[in-house]
Parts: structure tokens; C-alpha cells; sequence
């Protein structure tokens, strides 16, 4: 297990850069994932660690030593892919076996390594079937199996779950986790659901056009976005971002937006907000509408806690006095970048 | 309810939808196919079984059934022995020689080169052109006189004239030479069915066993090449069928010679049934293809139904 560390790494396809000078620590041990929208290059990035692309400039360190020219196999660093990837025509078995096999381990040594691993995650019974007649969890704890059991240096996560129902999601999500905490493996997740960013990171890198917005436990990443595209990515639904003095912008959670017979205290900020719609999510209610004197691209957004909100007493079409705590107002400059850090 | 319009009772047709029905347009589709399977091959493969068990010359056209006796003929006669051995290494050796320049060129053709479009439409040509045409050329490169095969050599000064081997008059070489020509007439087929084949392996099982640490060698030989093996299979089996019953390379480079070692057993079965007006002894030759193509083929397919994954 060692640290990975990229140094203003570059990948070019021809002009268009994928990877747009991109540097990130991540230490022993940690759970790092890369957030992004789909096409940002967080799955080249993933691809140049392993050294299935090989990067336009940057260095690459696996534990110290400098992997630029070194091949994949050498690396020591295991990966998942999106679709699993498995041998279809090998046993679950030789699936679990075959990067043991490639590193010539004799035959006892990798029979002990894949009963270890496949009791590990629970599939040893399955050992002897093929990958078609697996079910959809089954192959993927098959392929987590095949990429930890050569102790790898890193291991690398492609989008793992976006093969599986929402259900099983949930229960995999905690199994990774569990698992990644119990064994210590460097771990670096690529994934654009932001649910599975903020449960199981660590530390989140959020990335678009190919360069790294913010680098921060899910925590900062929520409450102390970096700037206006981290602020809307993150968070469902997403930051109110409303234009304020004149080309800079302020933000919002939507939870923090309340009517103002909840606030207390007076370190608030009052609005004058017309609700136009508004939507029922059982543990919540979520209004849209329009905020006065404030403009905004998107429709104003607020989170309200059901004890509170009776149907009466938010109604469509009126305007309603509303108020955020300024400890939750987020300013951001005309680039959108955050302006009152603390 | 306002009626849209009155319903007007048609005079039903019995045949109206006949052709909604699957079973009818299904048959009326198939028919043309099976018409051609029955009067093309099913016709006169009945005839020659027919004419084996007869006594049936051009000399004396009666039909006398006189049983397994002309097998029993062709089985005494050394030369159709050597006919059939022949004919095993032909099919083989041009099918092994096929599948290895089909795998390179594969694998060469799957790298992006500038050209490449060009250099894979020309690589179907020994395939499409007339094998009366291509054989020819090659016959020419095999001559014992003017063979630009020897002349290169003689420049390049791995051979003396004195040296130079008289390809198509050399039992051996002759025999290599027919084989070198089918397998140049084979590969590009081959080339296609490897193309097909690993083109359709997902890119991630080809990253996963990278990253799982395996090389160039390991890729194609544990990955690769058992995940094509169902298809490579279906192609080697059109491949055999057609050059075991094949008869023009030989018939048209080297006449089954020298002293028939290059027969194989399409020409043995032409020379003897046509040729010589012998139909009865001709149609045996021909028959004996069957119980081996038979063999070849079942096993081949049990063999891909069991690799299916």
C-alpha cells in the first residue's frame, strides 16, 4: 500500500486536452474519490494512474518512485472497471487466480490467496461457476476480489456501481467502504453520483474540463464550496446561486433558506420569496419559486422540514418572508470564484 | 357515441392476410433456399451415391449394382492412398499457414497506420480474384525457368542457378507450392473472422488484463485467442470443408503432379469419373469425402458448443 501523487499531469487525445494539468496527494491509506460530470477526465486521470493511458507531460509517483515509463503490469496498482471486466470464459476461480498467475506465484500460494479473498467477500461458493451465470453483485465483488488479491499497491475504482440496481447500490457502497477501511488500501473512486462521493470519500477531488475545482473532506466540499461550479454540482438540488452587487454572486443551500418565523437570533438575512411550485418528498418539502429584487438562472430552491411546513402555510403564489443565517450565505466574485473564505 | 362512420362488412378473403401468418411467409421465404439445397447439392450428392455402388462408365451406361466393390477398389489402389494422405496435408498445412498470416495480419490491421483503410480493402483481393487468374501468376512464380522466387534469391546470393529448386517438379516442394497458394487464398478470410472476433472482445477485459499484469504474449494466448476460439472455429470449418473438396489450385498449378503428388482427392475423383469416363469408380472417390468431412465437422461442432460462453 503507497501513497499516489501526480504532479501536473497532461494527456492530449491530438489538440483537445482531457487531462488538463492535474495535481493531487493522496496519502496511505486514504479513500480519495474523483467527482465529476461525465467527459470531465476523471476516468483518463484513473486510466493514466494505472498506466493504461500514458500521460502528454506531469509525473506519476506510486510510493515515492516515479511510474511515468514503467508499465501497467509493474505498477502494482489494481483496478475495477466499469463493466467488471472479467474472463468469460475463465471460472470465477482463474478470474480471481489470474493476476497471480501473471506474477508467476506457485500454485499453492494462489490457491490459499483465492480462498482468502473470495471468503473475504463472500463468494467462495460461487468459485467454481463462470461469470455469465453470476448475478450482477456477484460479478462485482468477483472483480474486487481479482483486483485485492495480489495486495496491491493502489487500488483504482471505475464507476464500480453504476452496473447495479439502486438497492444493491446502497448495501455495495457500505461493503466497499467497509472493506477499504478494514484492509487500509489506497483508494481512489471515480464516480459522477455525488451521493456516492459524500458517503464513502474521505476526501473528494471534484473535477471538470479536466482540471481539479476543490480538494476537500466531503464536509468543506458541502459547506465551503470553492467556487460556483462545485457550489451546483454538489448538493441535491443544488446551491441557490442569485447575482448580487453588481456581477458577483451569492449562494445558498436550500436547507438554509427557511421562512423567517424559523430563524432566531438576528445574524439573518432576509428575502421576500413567491413560492410556484412545490413538491412533496415525505421526509421534506422541497418549494420552488422566485426571490425578490434577485436574479437568478435557475428557479429559487428551499428544503423545508415538514413538522414546520403545513400545506397552508406556504402557498403558491404568494410571497412569503424567508431568511438565511449569514454564517450559511456564500459570496463568490464575477469569475465565480469564492470571495469571503474564511 | 357519434358513429364516425358506418361500418362497411367486406367480403372476407380467405387468403387476404395469408401472408401475416409466420408458418406461410415463413415456408414461402425459406423455400427459395431450400429448393437450392435440394436440387444443387441434395440431387446430385443422391447421383453419385448412386453411381458408387454401379458399375456406371461413359463406355457402358447400364446401371449394375455391384455393392461396396468399387470402394473396395479405390482402397487396393496405392495411388488413391497417396491421394488421400495428400489431401490431409493440403487441407491442413494450407489451414495452419491461413490462421497464422490471418492472426498477424489481424493484429497488425487493428493498429491505427495511415492507410490502413486502403491496406484492408487490398488485403481481400487473393479472396476475390479469379483463382484461374491468381493461379496462373503463381504458376509463373513457380516456374523452373522463370520463377522470380528463385531469380530474388539467385540475386540476393542465398543460391546458386545450379541450386535453384525446380518447385512445381519436386514431389516435396510441389506439394508445399500448392499449399502456399491456398493459404494465400485463404488468409484474408481468415484476417475477417480474427478482425470480427477480437474486435468484439470489450476494451475492459482487454484494460483488466493489463492491469492485471499481463503481457503482450499472455493477452493473445489466455485472453484473446480462447474468447475467438468459438469463432475462429466456425471459420476453420468453412476453411476445411472447401479445401478438402477443392480441386482447382491443383487441377489448374500442377495436374496432381509430379507422378500424383499433389493429387488430392476432388482431383483424383474429376480425373477418374470425368476425365477417364470411369463414373462409378469417380463417384466413389468423391463419396469417400464424406464420412471424413462428417467427423471433422460434428467434432468441430461439439467442440465450439461446449466453448460457447
Amino acid at each position: 500500500m503507497s501513497a499516489v501523487l501526480a504532479r501536473d499531469i497532461v494527456k492530449k487525445f491530438g489538440e483537445v486536452p482531457a487531462v488538463n494539468g492535474i495535481s493531487l496527494t493522496v496519502p496511505d491509506g486514504e479513500f480519495m474519490v474523483l467527482l465529476g460530470p461525465s467527459g470531465c477526465g476523471k476516468t483518463t486521470f484513473l486510466r493514466i494512474i494505472c498506466g493504461l493511458e500514458k500521460q502528454t507531460s506531469g509525473d506519476l509517483l506510486i510510493g515515492g518512485d516515479i511510474v511515468n515509463d514503467i508499465p501497467p503490469r509493474a505498477r502494482g496498482v489494481a483496478m475495477m472497471f466499469q463493466s467488471y471486466g472479467l474472463y468469460p470464459h475463465f471460472t470465477v476461480r482463474n478470474n480471481i487466480a489470474f493476476p497471480l498467475r501473471t506474477q508467476r506465484v506457485p500454485r499453492d500460494e494462489i490457491e490459499k490467496k483465492v480462498q482468502w479473498a473470495s471468503q473475504l467477500l463472500g463468494i467462495d461458493h460461487l468459485l467454481d461457476r463462470r461469470p455469465r451465470q453470476l448475478s450482477g453483485g456477484e460479478r462485482q465483488r468477483v472483480a474486487l476480489a481479482r483486483a485485492l488479491v495480489r495486495e496491491p499497491t493502489a487500488l483504482l475504482l471505475d464507476e464500480p456501481l453504476s452496473n447495479l440496481d439502486a438497492k444493491l447500490r446502497t448495501s455495495a457502497r457500505q461493503e466497499i467502504r467497509n472493506f477499504q477501511q478494514r484492509v487500509g488500501l489506497t483508494t481512489i473512486y471515480v464516480t459522477h453520483d455525488q451521493v456516492e462521493a459524500m458517503g464513502m470519500g474521505d476526501r473528494i477531488a471534484v473535477i471538470d474540463h479536466g482540471q481539479i475545482r476543490q480538494v476537500g473532506t466531503p464536509i468543506e466540499i458541502y459547506n465551503d464550496p470553492a467556487d460556483l461550479f462545485v457550489a451546483t454540482f454538489v448538493g441535491s438540488p443544488p446551491m441557490n446561486i442569485v447575482t448580487h452587487n453588481g456581477g458577483g454572486y451569492l449562494g445558498f443551500r436550500p436547507e438554509n433558506f427557511l421562512p423567517k418565523d424559523m430563524m432566531n437570533g438576528d445574524g439573518f438575512t432576509e428575502f421576500s420569496f413567491r413560492v410556484d411550485r412545490s413538491e412533496y418528498l415525505g421526509s421534506e418539502r422541497i418549494v420552488y419559486g422566485v426571490m425578490d429584487g434577485f436574479e437568478s438562472k435557475q428557479p429559487i430552491t428551499a428544503k423545508l422540514p415538514p413538522a414546520h411546513v403545513a400545506e397552508e402555510s406556504i402557498r403558491p403564489g404568494e410571497w412569503h418572508p424567508f431568511g438565511v443565517k449569514n454564517s450559511a450565505l456564500r459570496e463568490f466574485d464575477k469569475d465565480g470564484k469564492r470571495a469571503n473564505r474564511h | 357515441m357519434v358513429a364516425i362512420a358506418d361500418s362497411v362488412p367486406k367480403p372476407a378473403s380467405r387468403f387476404r392476410f395469408i401472408f401475416d401468418r409466420r408458418g406461410v411467409l415463413g415456408s414461402f421465404m425459406v423455400a427459395p433456399a431450400i429448393l437450392y439445397v435440394l436440387l444443387l447439392v441434395g440431387v446430385p450428392f443422391l447421383m453419385a451415391v448412386y453411381y458408387s455402388v454401379s458399375a456406371y462408365t461413359i463406355y457402358d451406361p447400364s446401371w449394375s449394382f455391384v455393392g461396396l466393390s468399387n470402394f473396395q477398389d479405390i482402397l487396393d489402389d496405392p495411388s488413391f492412398r497417396q491421394t488421400l494422405y495428400n489431401t490431409f496435408i493440403f487441407t491442413f498445412g494450407s489451414q495452419i499457414l491461413g490462421l497464422i498470416l490471418g492472426k498477424f495480419g489481424a493484429l497488425l490491421l487493428l493498429r491505427p497506420f495511415p492507410g490502413r483503410k486502403l491496406v484492408r480493402a487490398l488485403i481481400i483481393l487473393p479472396w476475390v480474384v479469379p483463382v484461374a487468374l491468381a493461379t496462373v501468376a503463381w504458376q509463373w512464380m513457380f516456374d523452373s525457368l522463370y520463377s522470380v522466387i528463385n531469380w530474388t534469391m539467385i540475386a540476393l546470393g542465398f543460391i546458386t542457378r545450379d541450386e535453384a529448386p525446380n518447385w512445381l517438379g519436386t514431389p516435396e516442394l510441389a506439394m508445399l507450392s500448392v499449399i502456399v497458394v491456398n493459404a494465400w487464398r485463404f488468409f484474408p478470410f481468415a484476417i475477417v473472422i480474427f478482425l470480427a472476433g477480437i474486435t468484439a472482445i470489450p476494451q475492459d477485459i482487454l484494460d483488466a488484463a493489463t492491469v492485471d499484469g499481463a503481457g503482450f504474449w499472455r493477452r493473445n494466448y489466455q485472453i484473446i485467442l480462447p474468447m475467438i476460439l468459438p469463432i475462429m472455429a466456425v471459420g476453420l470449418i468453412f476453411g476445411i470443408v472447401f479445401t478438402f473438396t477443392d480441386l482447382s489450385i491443383v487441377f489448374l498449378m500442377t495436374q496432381g503432379g509430379p507422378i500424383g503428388a499433389t493429387s488430392v482427392l476432388g482431383f483424383a475423383g474429376f480425373q477418374t469419373g470425368i476425365v477417364s469416363g470411369d463414373v462409378a469408380h469417380g463417384a466413389a472417390i468423391s463419396v469417400f469425402m464424406l464420412p471424413v468431412l462428417l467427423i471433422v465437422v460434428v467434432a468441430m461442432l461439439r467442440f465450439i458448443r461446449r466453448r460457447e460462453i
